[in-house]
């Protein structure tokens, strides 16, 4: 298929691109910027005026199930995401090679985002034995992970880093002490003292961050932390980098916009994993992402069944569905710090795609057409109807929030055009 | 975004569930207290029967057990002339996979009026409230750690029919501040009511810093603390809490944290002392003090029937 983007403002941090041109797309590829390739015919015109072009976003967090691949990868396109980095926590659980290899068949035969799999670092995510990485590696997997779980000693955590690091791959980690957490729903202050929910305190993350940074520094493992929720966290992530360490990190982009507070009267939409924190750990995560301390915002996404909302607060279910209000949130945080648009893009473009070692996403001629085109202007209220995600759970329903994505573009095939949904 | 809004009070402001005393206003509180004080007088006649909840159905939710809180609610809906149904919900439906809200739709087809709701997680009787029909009415018995309303209520009665001013009084709450819900509604309540200073004792495993935010003061010995209060509530202390880290034993609790004769001399001579049950003598209050002249446990539990009845009466629009 060849597709004309015509009108629209070309931003793509990795080719330095900030302009008002045309973008050519031909047999999975960019053909042309600005100028189209000798004897171009378009099977489709889009017509971009007052809209931007952007890279495809990438997504270095989600969980994907086999059963719900369609119905989530639309929703992926649905929120212009054209890369995605899925957890090993899903059923079945990723810690054998064909698993791997059936996720990633389905994915390619659907035409969705590229979808990259962390392996499970170890069996069945119990901490206890290594999973076969070299062989997960060789069916695709980026990476190694025990997804949500966190019950593993330091010293399984040693020998596995050790045993990654023989073959380079990377260790991705929730940085959150399982003791420290245990029986814990919400962030240890003021708000969970006063609904009486259990807490979480912040030195179940610094606590973990040390550790694992430390590990990684015996054995030269290279380290990506996972979601970092508190002040001290970033804090301890800036502390290692300063130092050379080998380490990235990732924050959702719900923690950038919420806080404790916003559990109100037990929203269960809220209960995620890390816990929503302080107003302080939320600034202190934007000044991190915006410094280059966390490298990536992600969506987090974890589509849930209405039922498993239908529940006090402690028994809920853990996540939020993130794909569709991804690019919304990086919008809106753009515009409350007042960072240029092409800057923000890539938290979740070229920075999120450094961190995995992914290639960066760009619209360069004979890159791969993975582009979203939305109009940065537009708002809407976010709904779960409106969602194509099956999971209608998410704690911005209800938000006014800006970004309308227009058309996504996977390996050049259309894969979301806001007109026909 | 009904998560955000607060239900418990209907359009007009006036009380539809009670489901926490945080965020009630003083007017409601003293109306549930003054409607009190006329069921007390109910209680002490031969016949303790008034017709006002004739032919409302109320049900007794209880996730967690609990023998004397049902009881009082049962006595008290009774005392209203209400048909009362306790299900203990914690051994039937929901061990059968039933969740909460397929409970709670089931009995409201039965007409249910109101539902008297127990539960062992925090804000449970929010989520009830959420999903009741409009014109159901749900009263929180207690969930997790958060809070135990009509307990707070009751001690604030038995309070004020000793120490009438709020604004002047001093109270010390005493022991497991972190996991009471009865510690929580209590100190809204007094907050609420006006009351200047509220003195938290404990040590920082079962009162952390944090709760000084709820209007309170933060003490960790005891004997600081008792000096010159007017009310001095003491918490139960489970047993529980000495499997882990919290406290090393009861013994030591106690010696760190008991109420003796001795300290309590440390209050002002016509200080009270409130519980709310059941005790554990020697662990968190010695027997001189619990059966002694300052002590108003007993009438505590008296007046949580009048409490009781009063909220009833209200949220059915039947003492307005």
């Amino acid at each position: 298929m060849k597709i004309a983007i015509r009108g629209g403002r070309l931003i793509d941090p990795v080719s330095a691109l900030d302009t008002r041109c045309d973008l050519y797309i031909a047999a999975g590829k960019v053909v042309g910027v600005g100028t189209a390739p000798a004897e171009w015919h378009a099977n489709r015109e889009i017509d971009a005026t007052g809209l931007v072009v952007a890279p495809g976003l990438v997504d270095l967090a989600a969980r994907l199930t086999r059963a719900t691949l369609a119905t989530e990868l639309a929703a992926a396109a649905a929120g212009g995401i054209t890369q995605i980095v899925c957890s090993p926590d899903a059923s079945p659980v990723l810690d054998d090679p064909g698993q791997v290899d059936m996720l990633r068949l389905r994915a390619q035969s659907l035409h969705g985002a590229q979808v990259h799999p962390l392996g499970a670092l170890s069996v069945g995510l119990r901490g206890e034995r290594l999973a076969e990485l070299a062989k997960l590696h060789a069916a695709g997997c980026i990476g190694f992970s025990q997804g949500l779980a966190t019950g593993f000693s330091p010293r399984f955590l040693w020998q596995a880093m050790q045993y990654a690091a023989t073959y380079g791959y990377p260790v991705w980690l929730r940085p959150e002490d399982a003791s420290l957490a245990a029986g814990g729903v919400a962030h240890d202050g003021e708000v969970a003292a006063r609904l009486g929910l259990a807490g979480i305190p912040a030195c179940a993350e610094t606590v973990a961050v040390a550790a694992q940074a430390e590990i990684a520094r015996a054995t030269g493992a290279r380290l990506h932390l996972c979601r970092l929720s508190t002040a001290e966290g970033v804090e301890a992530v800036r502390r290692a980098k300063a130092e050379g360490l080998p380490v990235t990190a990732d924050v959702s982009a719900l923690h950038l916009h919420l806080t404790d507070i916003d559990i109100g009267h037990y929203d269960a939409h809220c209960r995620l994993a890390p816990p929503l924190r302080s107003e302080r750990d939320r600034d202190a995560l934007r000044r991190g992402l915006i410094d280059g301390t966390i490298d990536a915002v992600v969506s987090d996404h974890r589509p849930l069944p209405a039922d498993a909302r239908q529940l006090p607060f402690a028994e809920a279910a853990v996540g939020a569905s993130g794909f569709e209000t991804l690019l919304s949130l990086i919008l809106r945080l753009a515009e409350s710090e007042r960072v240029p648009l092409a800057d923000a893009l890539g938290w979740a473009g070229y920075r999120a795609a450094n961190a995995a070692a992914l290639p960066a996403p760009s619209l360069a001629v004979g890159a791969p057409a993975d582009v979203v085109v939305f109009d940065p202007r537009a708002y809407r209220v976010v709904r779960s109807s409106s969602f194509t995600s099956a999971g209608g759970n998410s704690p911005m329903l209800g938000y006014e929030l800006p970004g309308l994505i227009r058309y996504t573009i996977n390996r050049g095939h259309l894969a979301y055009d806001a007109g026909t949904h | 975004m009904l998560s955000k809004r607060n239900l418990q009070l209907d359009d007009r402001g006036e009380l539809h569930h009670l489901l926490a005393i945080e965020g009630l206003p003083k007017r409601i509180i003293e109306r549930i207290l003054d409607t009190a004080e006329s069921f007390v007088g109910v209680n002490e006649r031969e016949v303790k029967v008034v017709p006002l909840l004739r032919g409302k159905s109320i049900f007794n939710l209880f996730f967690e057990n609990s023998t004397r809180t049902r009881t009082t609610f049962e006595i008290a809906a009774k005392r209203l002339s209400a048909d009362v149904v306790s299900l203990d919900v914690a051994r039937s439906s929901t061990s059968k996979g039933e969740t909460i809200l397929d409970t709670v739709a089931n009995l409201t087809a039965m007409h249910a009026d109101m539902f008297v709701v127990r539960h062992s997680e925090s804000g449970a009787p929010w989520l009830i409230a959420q999903h009741a029909a409009p014109h159901v009415h749900v009263i929180n018995a207690g969930d997790g750690r958060h809070e135990h309303p009509t307990q707070g209520l009751l001690d604030v009665f038995t309070i004020r029919r000793h120490k009438p001013d709020f604004t002047r009084l001093t109270v010390a709450i005493v022991g497991d501040i972190l996991h009471s819900r009865v510690a929580r509604s209590q100190i809204h309540a007094l907050t609420t009511l006006g009351v200047p200073e509220i003195r938290l004792v404990g040590p920082r495993t079962l009162v952390p810093p944090e709760l000084a935010r709820l209007g309170a003061r933060i003490y960790t010995s005891l004997d600081e603390a008792l000096v010159g209060v007017d009310v001095i509530t003491m918490l139960r202390l489970q047993n529980e809490r000495m499997n882990g880290a919290l406290i090393p034993s009861a013994s030591e609790y106690f010696a760190c944290y008991g109420l003796t004769p001795k300290r309590l001399a440390l209050a002002k001579p016509d200080a009270i002392v409130l519980h709310p049950g059941p005790m554990n003598r020697g662990v968190e209050i010695d027997s001189a003090v619990a059966d002694g002249r300052q002590s108003v446990i007993l009438q505590q539990v008296t007046y949580g029937i009048a409490i009781r009845m009063a909220v009833m009466a209200m949220l059915a629009g039947a003492a307005r």
